[in-house]
């Protein structure tokens, strides 16, 4: 290949771009995405089947191994995936630095206040 | 000189001239149901977290979940839920490099819409009749 660009071959062969974090970021997008289809399912399935119950009943559903760990992995995927993606919306549509930096750094912390929020219920309720 | 062609400069997505086609209006639809669903997600956070404190906090969720904002509020969460779902498994087929052409863009954007629709409407014939 003729070198036509400044450029250097291990900054190519790297493909990090001038951000420095290329793909990772479009990557954890599409990875969240196929995780979530089949939690999804299960997650439309269970709500379903929970319908009417009482609290009684749906703690008893939600200590049962299997359905703690998958609400625990939906919520982490779903709500990685809703970062990132706000991320980009905010990035795309939001003009001004200052408010856009100030947005980007609230939904992030956002985000992980409400996945620590519903894992420690999770494990409350499932450890009891 | 720069100041001058900075104001007379057009924004570059100019929007505006263009007529909506069913492939860029359900681009932007699924921002707004990923908007939709993570405002949505404090459903879940509530009932995740009521359910940790105690049979109160549950029935208070559980009375808004049936009160008919609740239920307008989780049928809107099942469509944007649905729609994202369909076209989302769309755009899979897109970064992998299949429906790339015109027809088939258009075939597989029927075929969500579609799809939206059934899935919604067969989650609440369940719902209503559980």
């Amino acid at each position: 290949m003729k070198k036509q660009s400044f450029r250097s071959d291990l900054s190519r062969a790297k493909g990090l771009g001038s951000a420095g974090h290329g793909s990772e970021h479009w990557m954890a997008q599409r990875i969240t995405a196929v995780a979530l289809i089949p939690l999804v399912i299960w997650l439309i399935y269970s709500i379903l089947n929970l319908i009417g119950a009482d609290y009684e009943q749906f703690t008893t559903w939600l200590s049962q191994p299997l359905n703690a760990i998958l609400m625990i992995l939906f919520v982490i995927a779903s709500l990685y995936h809703a970062m990132l993606g706000s991320q980009v919306v905010v990035e795309d549509y939001i003009h001004n630095k200052k408010l856009k930096m100030f947005k980007l750094i609230g939904q992030k912390l956002f985000f992980f206040a409400i996945g620590i929020t519903c894992i420690f219920s999770i494990l409350k309720i499932a450890l009891a | 000189m720069s100041d001058i062609f900075k104001k007379q400069r057009p924004l570059s997505p100019h929007l505006q001239v263009y007529k909506p086609q069913m492939t860029s209006v359900m681009s932007i639809m699924h921002r707004f149901a990923g908007i939709a669903l993570s405002v949505g997600s404090l459903l879940l956070v509530w009932l995740l977290l009521a359910a940790a404190t105690g049979p109160e906090a549950y029935n208070i969720f559980m009375v808004f979940a049936g009160s008919l904002l609740g239920q307008f509020m989780l049928f809107g969460w099942t469509l944007a839920l649905y729609f994202h779902l369909c076209n989302g498994i769309r755009h899979l087929f897109w970064d992998v490099g299949y429906l790339f052409d015109l027809k088939n863009a258009y075939r597989a954007g029927y075929l969500v819409l579609a799809a939206t629709y059934i899935l919604t409407i067969g989650t609440w014939y369940c719902v209503l009749y559980h």
